[in-house]
């Protein structure tokens, strides 16, 4: 079906494109790669009288290793672009990894970064692991600047702190400490991953400090404090056998329910199988298929 | 000429020919590539970007021409299934296709060989597993897929061999 109709702006720079969203307010959306906007407006779900393509806006563009061994990513860089850059393959093989494997590749080529997190459909690959690694967005609006964590900038299903003034910039993710770890493991039999967990490992102690955010449960990622507690400072083996003996009750209460993709009980089941298959690959063990 | 609806004029390049249109912004690709310019190898499906049957290649790069507006091919490179071969000199992919029986309906077709069009362009000799990743977006009702990847995996070999 075809959208309702709307007018189409292409501002070629981002003081433009502010100007335009101060202008129009809630009757305007950004647009960028279009792989959920344009859909949900086929769909006749979301009306705008006003599309902002920011495509061509030079300053959302870019990957940038940062000087802390971090990476500043543009918001218009696509799943394609985040999964071959040698930046990123460099600083963040995980996060590479994830991108080359988000839904199928028309939707890496055409989807954004910044549109993925801005439109926070919770069944999503990029937000648990940009959590774990302590991302943070850069939003712009006429007044200025602000940046805020990952974690505060998504508020639940379809919705985060962006007024409909701002534009998503950049997003920052900050250098890991030397011999830190990380990975991503997903599971779905739709284009969506039904489930995924984060999984970052700091040295700490004879083993790792660990940070854990289970993806697609709910309306943002969820920390998993109990298994990150239970395994702190461990020595590898022994933090594996805490994950296996703790996750059950670490995803006993995380908020979830039943969709598409599966119950709330399935997917809390899938938490615990790929809480491990994370934690492993993280650690660089061969990955046994649980 | 039309009236009042706001239209754009666009400039882009089909299948190697300088081409220009004028639509409306909620135009769709696939829309104006079969209705104005009448090709109507691609295909529509699902209508929501996951079959691959409309797939085209935009600056080599395969897109859900069912998701995409018009207006964002401007400047742009697009290559339809009209583009590749012709009736008596097949495109080396459309052979392999024929050769190892890849298609039954045909409704996939033109869209999964512009995938591979697309995969063989960035990975001349891909593995098996990357074959059946790249075209995971593409499906097919008919074939079972078997039969695509073994003709994908021979022009693999070939391209590989030289
Ligand atoms: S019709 Fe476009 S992806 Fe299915
Ligand atoms: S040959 Fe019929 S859908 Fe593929």
């Amino acid at each position: 079906m075809l959208p309702a109709r709307f007018e189409l702006h292409r501002p070629d720079s981002l003081a433009t494109a502010l100007a335009l969203l101060d202008e129009y307010g809630e009757d305007a959306s950004p647009y960028a790669g279009g792989t959920e906007l344009l859909i949900a407006m086929k769909a006749r779900v979301v009306r705008f009288a006003h599309i902002i393509d920011i495509k061509r806006i030079a300053e959302l563009r870019g990957i940038v290793a940062r000087d802390d061994g971090g990476l500043s990513i543009g918001a218009l860089c696509s799943h394609h672009e985040l999964a071959n850059d040698p930046i990123v393959r460099k600083h963040a093989p995980a996060y590479a990894r994830l991108s080359a494997n988000i839904a199928n590749i028309r939707v890496r080529v055409a989807g954004t970064l910044g549109g993925n997190l801005c439109f926070a459909e919770p069944h999503a690959d990029p937000p648990a692991l940009l959590c774990a690694l302590g991302a943070e967005v850069c939003l712009a609006g006429s007044r200025g600047m602000r940046k805020l964590p990952l974690q505060d900038f998504i508020l639940g299903e379809l919705s985060t702190v962006r007024t409909d003034q701002e534009l998503l910039v950049r997003i920052e993710v900050p250098g890991q400490p030397e011999g830190a770890r990380a990975a991503y493991r997903a599971f779905g039999h739709l284009e969506r991953p039904a489930a995924g967990v984060a999984a970052v490992a700091k040295p700490e102690g004879k083993g790792y400090a660990w940070r854990f955010f289970a993806g697609s449960m709910c309306g943002r990622p969820t920390a998993l404090t109990l298994l990150e507690d239970a395994m702190a400072g461990q020595p590898p083996a022994e933090a594996l056998e805490s994950l296996e003996r703790t996750a059950q009750a670490a995803v006993e209460h995380i908020e979830t329910y039943d969709d598409l993709r599966g119950s709330a009980d399935y997917k809390r089941h899938l938490v615990t199988v790929l809480a491990l298959r994370s934690a492993r690959a993280a650690l660089g063990l061969e990955e046994r298929v649980a | 000429m039309k009236t009042g609806i706001p239209t754009l004029d666009i400039a882009f390049v089909l299948n190697g020919v300088r081409v220009s249109a004028t639509v409306e912004p909620r135009e769709l690709l696939i829309d104006v590539l079969r209705e104005k310019f009448e090709l109507s190898g691609t295909k529509r499906s699902c209508d929501i970007g996951v079959c691959g049957a409309c797939t085209v290649l935009i600056d080599g790069l395969p897109a859900s021409s069912c998701s995409m507006i018009a207006a964002d091919v401007d400047g742009r490179e697009v290559l339809t299934i009209e583009g590749l071969g012709t009736p008596q000199g097949l495109d080396p992919i459309q052979q392999a296709f024929v050769a190892h029986g890849a298609l039954q309906c045909g409704f996939c077709t033109p869209g999964m060989v512009l995938a591979v069009k697309g995969l063989l362009a960035l990975n001349a000799s891909p593995t098996e597993d990357e074959i059946r990743h790249f075209l995971r977006g593409n499906l097919c009702r008919c074939t079972g897929y078997v039969k695509i990847i073994e003709a994908v995996v021979d022009l693999a070999q070939r391209k590989h061999l030289g």
